[in-house]
Parts: C-alpha cells; structure tokens; sequence
C-alpha cells in the first residue's frame, strides 16, 4: 500500500491545483465588475456580452482550445506582445494554460455572481445611492457583503471547474511533465499507455477530491444562507 | 421651496399613461400625496429623487435637479428617501446602517434616541420588527440632513398601533428637523394628523389639491360610510357597517350580494357617545 503510495506522480495534482488557483483568483477580479455591470445594465450590448461570456459552457473544449491556439501562437497579436515585452511563450506553457482556463472558465465565476447581484432587493441599491454613494462603494460596502452565498458558489465551481478541464489543456498546453502535464491529461496518458492500475489511482485521487470540494461547497452554502 | 413641472409617459396596467405633474412646495411643508394604486405616485418620487429620468423641470431653493441640460445624479440630490420595505442594508447593524449614510456619531446618536432605538443599535436588521425597522428607516433617512424627505407608503405594513405611534414620531421630527416632506398614503387619519396639505392624483394628474383640512372635512350634518352587503330580500337589504349589521328598506335601489356600498346619514340628528 506504502509502496504503491510512493509511486504516484503528485506533479500532476500540484499543477491542477495551483492552476485552478491563480485561475480563481484572477477570474475573480474579472468577473467581479463584469457581473456588477451587467447586473444593472440597460444597454443594448447585454446580451451580447451575456452571449459572449455564456459561449465557453456551449463550445466543444476542442473548438475553443483550437481559437485559444490561435490567439496565443508567436504569430499573432497577443501572442507576439507577451513574448516581446515579456519573454513569455504562451503555449505549450503553464502561463498559457492560465489564459485558456480564464476564458473557459470566465462563465462559472460571472454567472453566479450575476444572479447573486439581480437577486439583489434593488431598493437597497437605490437605498445606498440615495446615501450618496457611488457605484464602486455601493458594489463593496453595500451589494457584495449582501450576496457571499453566491461568491462562494462561483468561486468554488470555477476551482473545480477548472480542476476539471480536459480538452482545452490538452490543446493549449500539450502534455509536458512538469509543466503543463495536469492531472486530467496524466489520467489520460495512462490509459493511453494502458497502465490501469495508476490510472485507477489517479482517477479515485480525483474523484475523492471533487466530491469533497462540492460537499464543502454544500456545507458552507448551508451555514451562510442560514445567517 | 421646491417647484416642479414633470412630464413622463408610463406604461401600466392600464396602458399608456402620461404622468404631468406641476407642483410648488414650500419649504418646511408636509404634502401626503393620495389616489388609487398606479395613478403615478410612487413615479413622482422616484422622479424627484432622481432614481427615474423625466422631462421637465425641478428645482430645489433655486438649485436646479433637473432640466434640459441637467439631471442630478441620485447621489447629487440631498435627499431622504424611505422605501416601502425598509431597505436597510442586511450586512449592518442599526448603527452602522445610520453611520453608513454620514460619519457624524452626535447626529446619529441623537436620531436613535428620539426614535428609542439606542438600545437596539447593535442589532442587525433581520432580528427587528416591522415597526423598529421602520423607526431605522426613518433615522437613516434623516442621517444627511436632506432637503427632501420621501417617504413611499411607509406605514402601510404596519398594524393600526404601530401605524399611530410612528405617525406621532414622524411628526415629532419633523418638527424638529423642518425637512420637506412629500409622503405617499391611502389612510385618512393619517393624512389628517401629518399633512399641510394633500394631492389627490388620479391616472398621472392631480386632480385636486388643496389644505388638508379643506379637502377632508366634511359638512358636519353628514357622515359617509362603507358598507358590505350581506343578503337582499324583496323589500329590504342587510349591510354590514362597521361592527354592526342593520336592515334597511331597500326602496327599489339595486344592488348585489357582497358589493360594498356608500352609507350616507343626513341630518341634524348625528350623535357622539364614549364606547
């Protein structure tokens, strides 16, 4: 059992896990003025944006992850200014990979906070404007303490969400150790090369983590819509 | 002094509806605005406090809200505004929820005193009944000192003794504070103890304005009640009046089963008596 402990790779759990991170983390940022807009927005763009932001949960991973290659390849705008300016290859690197897990998993972190923001009773808004406050102080003092329940929410789901991702990763990132291997892409590889038993291995690893991640989700969901 | 002159289409539930409204208002006055639910009253505030756009003009003591060229931002007006349910901010205590609007502790601690809410200000608003959260409602309200005082039906959810008492505090304070207020409500009494004066809208117009006593005393050798009909028969009807149920001749006059009608009594025989 011992034995069998040692010889699991955890690279591929680390790499997972701190992509999800920084992926969660700056996706937050993101989202958070992205879904306060959107929120109480009239424009005639909303649904456009709405659209654009909802794509990612509809497009097969490969179609994205094929976009993303193109977006983020030597030859391209973006591509072409990180590595002048920054020395930094986006693909088939870990910085890449964070890139395509924020526009794959830019619609789990903006629609819950969205909804939690509409959900919103909106005379405590008006309420708060009329207190003389802006939009800025009203969205942290006022709008987002009033909606943790659904913070929580999205910031867990775009964690295990991106925890998840597959096909993007594969396209994107490639499969090299060390660097872009996560776990999803191991699990894969070690089917491909037909060693079950770590496979099995890889695949309880994930499984347990993932249920314990949504049963906290659940838990905490619980004890903050109760307060 | 506040004069106004707004134009708004709407669209309820009866339709295409223009709300014009043209208004002068002193300053220091109480004004209840009256009439039937979507007449446009609760528009009207939601214009004057900036939280809804319109044509026309407003002008508060010779500073314009709102023009062709200019229309203050919500934040800009100073002005108080109490919601008909509450909206206090769920996150903060009642203190913080007055301390939020203005950092100023003497003002705010002297608002919770005249509306006995000091002991009560470390508590959060969801452990608070209807009539507290209505007394921090109107504290929070007063916390900018506002020009304008807008209060949307603020009793209406309140059991009849609440309703009494709050009326009390309300005109306490505004004795003191001489704010402007313009308050939206159904209730005689009400109207009757707070108002200088009252506007009766109807379909986007006032259609009668006037002082309150002028508009709601009547003729003291008449009396108007409601009545509910409770059976007919051939020649007299049974209506339910207050808390008691008389027979009346009919007199060939038409009516239904459970249709409210007017009671009228004439005369110079109208009596007083303690209960």
């Amino acid at each position: 059992m011992f034995e069998l402990l040692r010889q699991i790779e955890w690279t591929p759990f680390l790499i997972s896990f701190k992509l999800a991170s920084i992926t969660t983390l700056i996706l937050f940022i993101i989202a958070l003025p992205l879904a306060w807009y959107l929120s109480w927005t009239k424009s005639k763009l909303k649904p456009t944006i709405e659209a654009i932001t909802a794509l990612p949960i509809v497009l097969p991973p490969s179609v994205l992850g094929f976009y993303i290659l193109i977006l983020l390849s030597s030859n391209s705008l973006i591509g072409n200014f990180f590595e002048k300016y920054f020395g930094i290859k986006l693909l088939f690197s870990f910085s890449g990979l964070v890139v395509a897990s924020i526009f794959y998993s830019l619609p789990f972190m903006v629609q819950p906070i969205q909804s939690g923001f509409e959900s919103l009773n909106r005379n405590i808004i008006e309420a708060s404007y009329l207190s003389g406050k802006g939009k800025i102080e009203t969205l942290f003092r006022v709008a987002l303490p009033n909606i943790k329940p659904s913070i929580l929410t999205a910031v867990i789901i775009t964690f295990a969400h991106t925890v998840g991702e597959f096909g993007v990763v594969l396209m994107v990132g490639g499969n090299i150790s060390n660097e872009t291997r996560v776990a999803s892409v191991a699990i894969y590889e070690l089917v491909e090369i037909m060693d079950y038993k770590m496979a099995h291995i890889y695949s309880a690893i994930m499984l347990i983590i993932s249920f314990l991640v949504l049963i906290v989700v659940y838990i905490l969901n619980k004890r903050v819509g109760l307060k | 002094m506040i004069r106004l002159d707004i134009k708004k289409v709407l669209f309820g539930a009866k339709g295409e509806m223009l709300l014009n409204i043209s208004l002068d208002i002193k300053r220091g006055e109480f004004l209840i605005l009256s009439g039937e639910s979507g007449s446009g009253k609760t528009t009207l505030l939601r214009i004057l406090a900036g939280l809804e756009s319109a044509e026309g003009k407003i002008e508060v003591d010779g500073e314009v809200w709102l023009d062709k060229y200019i229309s203050l931002a919500p934040q800009k007006r100073e002005i108080g505004f109490i919601f008909q349910d509450y909206a206090l901010f769920p996150n903060m205590s009642v203190e913080e929820n007055l301390l939020f609007v203005n950092r100023d502790l003497e003002l705010a601690k002297h608002l919770l005193d005249i509306t006995n809410l000091s002991s009560l200000k470390n508590r959060y608003p969801n452990s608070l009944s209807g009539g507290q959260k209505q007394r921090v409602a109107l504290a929070r309200a007063l916390m900018r000192r506002p020009k304008l005082l807008l209060m949307d039906e603020p009793l209406s959810a309140l059991d009849p003794k609440m309703r009494l008492r709050l009326q009390e505090q309300i005109l306490e304070l505004h004795r003191e504070f001489k704010t402007t207020t313009i308050m939206v409500s159904h209730d005689l009494a009400e109207i009757y103890t707070l108002s200088d004066r009252v506007a009766v809208m109807e379909f986007g117009k006032i259609i009668k304005i006037g002082y309150t006593r002028d508009i709601l005393l009547k003729d003291s050798n008449s009396l108007e009640l409601i009545g509910k009909v409770l059976s007919i028969d051939s020649r007299d009807i049974v209506i339910l009046v207050g808390r008691d149920i008389v027979k009346v001749p009919l007199n060939g006059l038409k009516f239904n089963v459970g249709e409210a009608i007017k009671v009228l009594i004439n005369g110079s025989n109208l009596k007083l008596d303690t209960l």
